[in-house]
Order: structure tokens, then C-alpha cells, then sequence
């Protein structure tokens, strides 16, 4: 069962978590077996963007030692085998520059989403 | 044997409207003989938490007993009988680690701990599955 997850929300609970929790739940489940990959769309689109540096997190003395680390995330997910990809017009929405993506991260266009979905037996939008 | 459907819950309860819309979809699922498997993420992993307490309220002018104040755990309880009664498999699973961040240990008997594998395995073992993020 080959399954693409739509991620739309960027940065929900990510200090807390140290990580993207739906990021997360995809690795989870792609070691337990699944076949997921990844579309990133609407302010999610921010993660494929290189030079994330989520660190600095204090609260009064209390100060954050491991923050979330999305490039390095993503870049697991990929190394897994996942595609991960991102939807072209709201990168370009929020003047982020498709060609300055991280690598081995693919671009999909609005007309292309129909086909692209058409690949999955599920697609699970988060 | 009855078709299942897997559910993914992931709001904390008493914020919004989707969690009551997600025990609606259930409730009717349940009625039309389908068997269900709730994955319970992240704050959803409140829902069967026992320690939730029902009060009175003074706003509507109404006793603890007036108010009938409804809480998630009865309704998981609720929908666990209505499964019995109708002979319909009903598995419950909380994601463990989400557990433990919130310490929401103490559910309902038959909630179970869980992980993402088993909510792959409940996806695999059933005709369709739903996701409900968190907005």
C-alpha cells in the first residue's frame, strides 16, 4: 500500500517535539514497513528551504540543547528511500525559490497534483 | 467478518470542534457495521483519560448532576459498549511516547499503548483510513 502524506502546517509544536510530528510519524512508519512519502504543501513548503536554524530557544535559565533539526530530518527521510516533494506555487507564494531547495527534494505543480496523487492508494492530508 | 475503517485522532479534547465531529464519524461507523481502530497521536492520547472530571456550572446556573457535563473518556467507554453490543471489533491505541510526554497514563480499560507501526497495521488492516491532524 504506497501512501503519500500532505503536510500543510509548518512549525507545530516542532521546538517541543524537536522535530516535525508528522515528519516523525512518517519515519515511524516507514520502519514498521510503509511505503510513505512526503508532499509538502501551503507554509510546510519552509521546510525544504536550506539554512533552517531552529537553535536559541531559552527560557530563563533553562536553554534548548537539541532543537529541531528539519534538513537533517528530511534528509533521513529521503535516505530511507521516501520522495519528498514540494508544491511549486506556494513556494513561490511565499518567495521561496524552487531551485534553492534541499537536495533530492522534487517540486510538483498544482496541475501536476492530480496525476501525482492518482499514484497512491492512500493519501493522508495532515 | 465486518469491514474496519481506522481513524487517526491527533487534538487535544475541549479545544475545537473536530473531535466531536471524529466521535460522530465513529458512532455512525459502528451503527453502520463497520469495526473501528482509533490511533490516538499526540494530544488526542487525552481523550480516554480517566482523571477528566465533570463539573458544575454556575454560569448556566446548573448542579454537577444539572449540567450532565460531557466528557471524552464516557464517550470511548460509550462507543467500547456500542461495539459489543453489536458484535464489531473496537480497538482503541494510544501513541505511547505521546503518552508519556503528557503523563495521560491512566485511560479507559481497553485503550491501549501503542506506536506508528500500529497504526500502519490497522491502515492495512482495514477498508479506509482517516487522518484528523491538529490545525
Amino acid at each position: 500500500m504506497r501512501v503519500l502524506q500532505i503536510i500543510e502546517p509548518a512549525h507545530r509544536a516542532t521546538l517541543e517535539e524537536q522535530d516535525d510530528t508528522v515528519l516523525w510519524f512518517t519515519r515511524a512508519i516507514r520502519a514498521a514497513g510503509a511505503e510513505a512519502d512526503v508532499l509538502f504543501v501551503g507554509s510546510a513548503v519552509s521546510y525544504a528551504a536550506r539554512g533552517q536554524d531552529a537553535t536559541g530557544f531559552e527560557v530563563g535559565a533553562w536553554k534548548q540543547r537539541h532543537p529541531p533539526a528539519l534538513e537533517h530530518e528530511i534528509a533521513k527521510l529521503i535516505e530511507s528511500g521516501a520522495r519528498v516533494s514540494v508544491l511549486r506555487e506556494d513556494l513561490i507564494e511565499r518567495g521561496l525559490d524552487p531551485e534553492a531547495m534541499l537536495p533530492n527534494v522534487g517540486t510538483t505543480s498544482a496541475r501536476q497534483l492530480g496525476a501525482l496523487l492518482g499514484q497512491y492508494d492512500r493519501v493522508w492530508k495532515w | 467478518m465486518n469491514p474496519a475503517l481506522t481513524i487517526l485522532m491527533m487534538d487535544a479534547p475541549y479545544e475545537q470542534a473536530r473531535t466531536a465531529t471524529a466521535f460522530r464519524l465513529l458512532d455512525a461507523a459502528l451503527r453502520r457495521g463497520f469495526s473501528l481502530k482509533v490511533f490516538a497521536y499526540e494530544g488526542a492520547v487525552s481523550l480516554p483519560l480517566t482523571l477528566q472530571k465533570p463539573h458544575a456550572n454556575a454560569v448556566h446556573g446548573r448542579t454537577l448532576e444539572e449540567e450532565a457535563h460531557p466528557t471524552p473518556p464516557v464517550w470511548v467507554s460509550a462507543l467500547m459498549q456500542s461495539a459489543r453490543e453489536r458484535d464489531l471489533e473496537f480497538e482503541w491505541v494510544n501513541c505511547g511516547l505521546c503518552v508519556d510526554e503528557r503523563g495521560a497514563t491512566e485511560v479507559v480499560a481497553g485503550a491501549k499503548r501503542g506506536s506508528p507501526a500500529d497504526f500502519w497495521r490497522m491502515a492495512g488492516e482495514s477498508v479506509n483510513t482517516l487522518v484528523i491532524p491538529t490545525r
